[in-house]
């Protein structure tokens, strides 16, 4: 009967306190109860449901370039804040937020990075800084990236992960569509190869600028993609959307995309790509 | 003459005019000679115009800008131009109403115009779509923007939409692969083109027609990111604060031009440009002019030089040392 010992002992609140949170995470595709460890090891890919969870930028660079050959660049610059922007809060007091809560200083990573060996530049998105949203840091961090590609005539490869223009930069953050889309012309013109990759969600700004100008597109299964959100079009036309739509098979169905590929495999589509451009 | 849409900041102007008018009805049924009165009244009118739209408010400036009897680009094009021909379609799925494009001439010189098309009545704006472009009409746009290129002809785009149509059709047939390219391709386009915000500059949807060398905006249009209301809606939880997300984003065209997006104010005539289209179209006639001038002048691979520069200068960021 010494079983019913343990009924003496605290258990409960204290006992869960060792388990560290997150420890279970909820499939967002299949609603499974996944190990988190698992899930990490798995490249944070459902092992039941193959649903693609978000990566923050530093997973995704250490999933792309080869190991310890990635370069940050442009580290150093940050948002401003040229309107003077307060809602419900400041404008400069959501970006610390999303700065402290992300480790990192914008919502863009640019570098230089090897791929199996090809020299590349990188420019990864993550979407946890204000909503993945591009304004006048992003759309400089990634016109720079593209001029030194060119300089460099190193492919450029971009991932985005954006629900669109960062709105408290008001009409600054519009052009940071231009400008983006200005410096992927420069690069087309002189042949050097820009591939980009979409993830969940890419709308709206980003995805009407540079990453829908890849000389191939590539998009991660199950990614919203599109130029509207799903809301503003179901107010606008007061109906409900067919299922599945936006989504990253739809758009290959519908000829803007050039390949679904998995998580798993998207190094080694993007590095056979780049030895068939540049090889 | 009678207005039928009222603007409330716009009442003590819209009263005085229609006592110049009943007025004026009255002499003519020859019930007496009231001049004197009338004078009086103009002035008085005169008076209202410059003080009610020397103080505007950023949301108040909105409400002008979808003024339902502001010229649109159709009206424009008829007074500036001649020898206007409209050309259709994008080669490609259809013809977008909801842009006009074609050939034209300025004092003899020929040009491309395009133009973003509301429409006047509830049918033209249904067949406009309300002047929101589809992907074809961004498609519709670039293949004249590219005959303009190939022919030597400078391009005068007229930007007067709130955005983008956010449609399944849109979606299906690619409107942010449409817009994303249109951005690309007149940042390298080997043509002065020159672009006006007459009205409602309605995020990525004028973008997708305002990449230009120089883009001018009259004084009281708006250029913005997102509609004030859709702004308020996300960031203040209401639509509500419509005129306080108008006067945060910094919309006017006084604003715009100290951020250096748009290169010039085109003055209205008092009381705005829906009051005298004609005064408010010669305005315009002579900043575009004298534009295209300026351009001409310019070797092309300057004016691309300088396209890009133009664009690769916008923002505002910090770059502190690490």
């Amino acid at each position: 009967m010494a079983w019913f010992k343990k009924k003496d002992k605290a258990i409960g609140a204290g006992a869960r306190k060792e388990i560290p949170q997150g420890v279970w995470v909820k499939c967002e595709g299949c609603s499974a109860a996944l190990f988190s460890r698992e899930l990490d090891a798995n490249q944070r890919v459902c092992p039941k449901c193959t649903y693609h969870f978000r990566l923050t930028a530093w997973e995704r660079i250490a999933l792309l370039a080869d190991v310890g050959s990635f370069e940050e660049i442009d580290h150093a610059i940050h948002a401003g804040d040229p309107l003077g922007f307060t809602d419900s809060r400041p404008y400069p007091v959501r970006v610390k937020e999303s700065q402290a809560k992300t480790g990192l200083p914008e919502v863009v990573l640019t570098g230089r990075a090897k791929m199996d060996e090809h020299q590349v530049m990188l420019s990864v998105m993550d979407f946890g800084f204000i909503g993945g949203s591009m304004g006048s840091a992003m759309g400089e961090k990634f016109t720079r990236a593209a001029e030194t590609a060119l300089a460099e005539r190193r492919p450029f490869v971009s991932v985005a992960a954006s629900g669109g223009a960062r709105m408290q930069e008001g009409i600054l953050s519009l052009m940071q569509m231009a400008k983006t889309s200005a410096a992927v012309g420069r690069l087309h013109e002189a042949r050097v190869p820009y591939i980009s990759v979409l993830t969940n969600p890419t709308t709206a700004g980003v995805m009407a600028s540079f990453a829908s100008l890849g000389d191939v597109i590539l998009a991660e299964p199950g990614a919203l993609i599109g130029f509207a959100g799903p809301r503003v079009i179901e107010q606008t036309i007061r109906q409900k959307l067919p299922k599945g739509f936006q989504t990253s098979e739809f758009v290959l169905s519908h000829g803007f995309v050039d390949r679904i590929v998995s998580r798993r495999q998207l190094k080694g589509t993007l590095v056979q790509l780049i030895d068939l451009l540049t090889g | 003459m009678a207005y039928e849409v009222e603007l409330d900041f716009e009442k003590p102007l819209l009263e005085v005019e229609k006592k110049i008018e009943e007025l004026r009805a009255a002499q003519k049924d020859g019930k007496g000679d009231r001049t004197a009165e009338l004078e009086a009244l103009k002035k008085k009118a005169d008076q209202l115009k410059v003080s009610i739209y020397a103080n505007l408010t950023p949301w108040q400036r909105v409400l002008i800008a979808r003024h339902p009897r502001r010229p649109y680009a159709l009206d424009y094009i008829g007074y500036l131009f001649q020898d206007f021909i409209e050309l259709h379609g994008d080669r490609h799925f259809s013809d977008d109403p909801a842009v006009v494009c074609g050939f034209a001439k300025l004092d003899g010189r020929p040009v491309m115009v395009l133009g973003q098309q509301k429409g006047r009545d509830m049918k033209e704006s249904l067949l406009r779509n309300f002047g929101m472009m589809n992907p074809e009409g961004y498609r519709k746009a670039m293949r004249f923007m590219h005959l303009a290129e190939k022919f030597g002809r400078p391009v005068v785009i007229f930007i007067d939409t709130m955005g983008a149509y956010p449609g399944i059709g849109a979606e299906e047939r690619g409107q942010a692969e449409a817009i994303a390219r249109n951005l690309m391709e007149m940042s390298l386009l080997r043509t002065p083109i020159v672009a006006v915000v007459i009205g409602e500059g309605g995020s990525g949807g004028a973008l997708g027609v305002g990449v230009a060398d120089r883009v001018l905006i009259l004084e009281n249009a708006v250029y913005s990111v997102i509609s004030p209301e859709g702004c308020a809606a996300i960031l203040w939880r209401s639509a509500k604060f419509a005129p306080e997300a108008a006067k945060a984003l910094r919309i006017t065209a006084k604003d715009l031009t100290e951020l250096g997006i748009t290169d010039e104010v085109i003055p209205e005539p008092p009381g705005g440009a829906h009051r005298d289209p004609v005064g408010a179209a010669s305005a315009v006639k002579i900043a575009i002019r004298r534009q295209l001038e300026a351009l001409a002048k310019q070797p092309i691979g300057e004016l691309l030089d300088a396209r890009y520069g133009k664009f690769r200068a916008m923002g505002v960021f910090t770059e502190a040392a690490s």
